[in-house]
């Protein structure tokens, strides 16, 4: 049987908004439990929301980004639920007139381009947050739970996508895109950890024309778990499709550390959500001046910078796509390729060398002691032959440790690399006379002998001298 | 228009109440009442009248986002019924 496979995801994304959507508290990440709360975040009778203006033009400026339309009216609604992390027991959400509908996304497979419908991105508040308190830690079986609603009210983009993408590395590769992009836009920090940006999917599987049963997954926290989810979910149900059996349309739950997706009972399981207009917010008729402002302010995104990487600093596409991967890695791609050094070159320490560094010490670039200018001196240094590629990575060691200039850790460590020629001459002369067998086995046909004499005037330089410009000088030498 | 008893026992879950057979019927009586008394509006002729959720025709009521001061944990605290290490407890969810 040929199975085909069907995932659509939902993603939502915190905005980083001073404020809350309806509210006037903090719209920041943790504090001491509820002291960003009031009588509008609490769902105290008688309060009333305002919407925040920045979290509708953070809405927009993400619709435009993903080439949808931005609907000319829209309006919120109540999704009524009862649970304990909403505490007006309903979400004031978009239904049926959202923010905005219709874009796509095309993701880059490498081999292919997969072009992803955008169905909608619409506004919304977050809920509180649960901390399940018992001996399991979990939800199940705990002996009951607290509420935070500092995280109630916070403004939510959330976007749908067709189901259009087809694998689990799809999906994987579509949500780095859309993280990228919302990092280039400066409207979410997107930290999955911390929950402000929170991916569901809808996957099936069919083995046939007939579309397959839909099944959810959610509270996958990292790239890594959704794809994994998606793996489990994609194999689990092509076995019982092979096996003849049905599958069942249900929400499952993954397990990150068992690796398993379970089934669950929630608040949204077969649940009558009795969605009706918000009576206390009018709507929305957005201005189109203001929409086109908004558009104006929309940065480079992501797949531009990758074209223009390659061409303007000819940078290999493997090379561009990390840096355009992460947008400060890109900056300060960009503000080191500034200096007289070879952007190739910076491009490739930076995936190299120093992405190495900053995954195994856990920073980022930005919290990182070395500067833009100083990656472009270091690779200065090494194209100048002052310093060997050997050295340049100790250099890079030391930046990392001191936050020295890398010209200053050179000067103060003497590892300026010997390029004078007559003080190289001399070491050569030295080192010929001492094996002066080897040099008559040079002479007498065996190639070898110069690796040998080569290697002990790098010896006797104790590394500081330029590999090929010793072994044209031994050759020269060894040829008159 | 009759709310059914099934119709109350739906909400009452939805809302997460668990009402007596007695209830059950003497809410279906008491919600029809209720429906009854909006349907007087129904017997308007509203063929001219484009329906609408909203009758104040504004629209773009938006505040700049600026962070005002939220309450103070106390009066936060103040109504809560269950407290625990200073935060709100409830039942088991599951
Ligand atoms: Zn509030």
């Amino acid at each position: 049987m040929r199975f085909e496979t069907t995932i659509g995801l939902e993603i939502h994304v915190e905005l980083s908004t001073a404020s809350k959507m309806f509210c006037g508290c903090s719209a920041l990440f943790g504090g001491e439990p509820n002291t960003h709360t009031c009588p509008g975040c609490l769902g105290h009778p008688g309060s009333l929301p305002v919407t925040n203006r920045q979290a509708v033009a953070y809405g927009i400026m993400l619709a435009l980004a993903l080439n949808c339309e931005i609907a000319p009216r829209s309006i919120f609604h109540r999704k009524n639920y009862f649970y304990p992390d909403m505490p007006k027991n309903y979400q004031i959400s978009q239904y049926d007139v959202p923010l905005s509908s219709g874009g796509s996304l095309e993701i880059d497979m490498g081999d292919y381009i997969r072009r992803v419908g955008i169905t909608r991105v619409h506004l919304e508040e977050d809920t509180g947050k649960s901390i399940h308190v018992g001996e399991s830690g979990r939800i199940h079986g705990a002996d009951f739970s607290l509420e935070d609603f500092n995280r109630a009210g916070i403004p939510l983009a959330e976007i749908v996508t067709e189901p259009h993408l087809k694998s689990p590395e799809e999906a994987r590769v579509f949500l780095q895109s859309l993280r990228s992009i919302i990092i280039y836009l400066g409207i979410s920090d997107c930290k999955m950890e911390e929950g402000s940006l929170r991916c569901d999917a809808n996957i099936s599987i069919s083995a046939d024309e007939r579309i397959g049963t839909k099944v959810e997954v959610k509270n996958m926290n990292s790239f890594k778990s959704l794809y994994r989810a998606l793996v489990f979910e994609e194999e689990r149900q092509r076995s019982l499709l092979q096996e003849g059996k049905t599958i069942v349309q249900e929400t499952r739950h993954w397990d990150e550390s068992n690796g398993v997706a379970i089934p669950m009972r929630t608040k949204e399981e077969a649940f009558d959500y009795r969605y009706f207009p918000e009576p206390d917010l009018v709507p929305l008729e957005l201005d189109p001046t203001w929409v086109e402002e908004i558009r104006k302010k929309i940065p480079e995104l992501p797949a531009a910078k990758l074209e223009r990487f390659q061409s303007q600093y000819s940078l290999p596409q493997d090379v561009a796509m990390v840096l355009v991967g992460e947008e400060e890695m890109a900056d300060f791609f960009e503000r080191s390729a500034d200096s007289k050094a070879s952007p190739v070159e910076i491009g490739k320490w930076m995936v190299g060398d120093i992405s190495a560094i900053l995954n195994e010490k856990g920073i980022s670039i930005k919290e990182a002691p070395i500067s833009p200018q100083m990656l472009g001196e270091l690779v200065l240094l090494l194209e100048e032959r002052t310093i060997s590629s050997k050295m340049a990575k100790e250099v890079l060691l030391e930046v990392f440790e001191t936050g020295k200039s890398p010209r200053s850790i050179v000067e103060e460590k003497n590892l300026l690399q010997i390029t004078d020629e007559k003080e190289l001459e001399k070491i050569i002369d030295e080192v010929m006379a001492e094996n002066s067998k080897a040099v008559d086995d040079f002479r007498s046909g065996k190639e070898q002998a110069l690796k040998f004499l080569i290697g002990n005037v790098m010896k006797k330089t104790r590394g500081k001298a330029n590999p090929s410009l010793v072994s044209d000088m031994v050759r020269r030498k060894l040829s008159s | 228009m009759a709310i059914s008893e099934e119709e109350v026992e739906h909400i009452a879950k939805l809302s997460a109440f668990f009402l007596s057979d007695e209830e059950k019927k003497v809410f279906a009586k008491q919600l029809s009442e209720v429906l009854d008394c909006a349907d007087v509006i129904s017997e308007v002729d509203t063929s001219n009248v484009k329906p609408t959720s909203y009758i104040t025709n504004l629209v773009n009521v938006l505040r700049e986002d600026e962070v005002k001061p939220s309450l103070s944990i106390e009066e936060v605290m103040k109504n809560a019924p269950h407290v625990y290490e200073g935060v709100f407890k409830v039942p088991r969810i599951i």
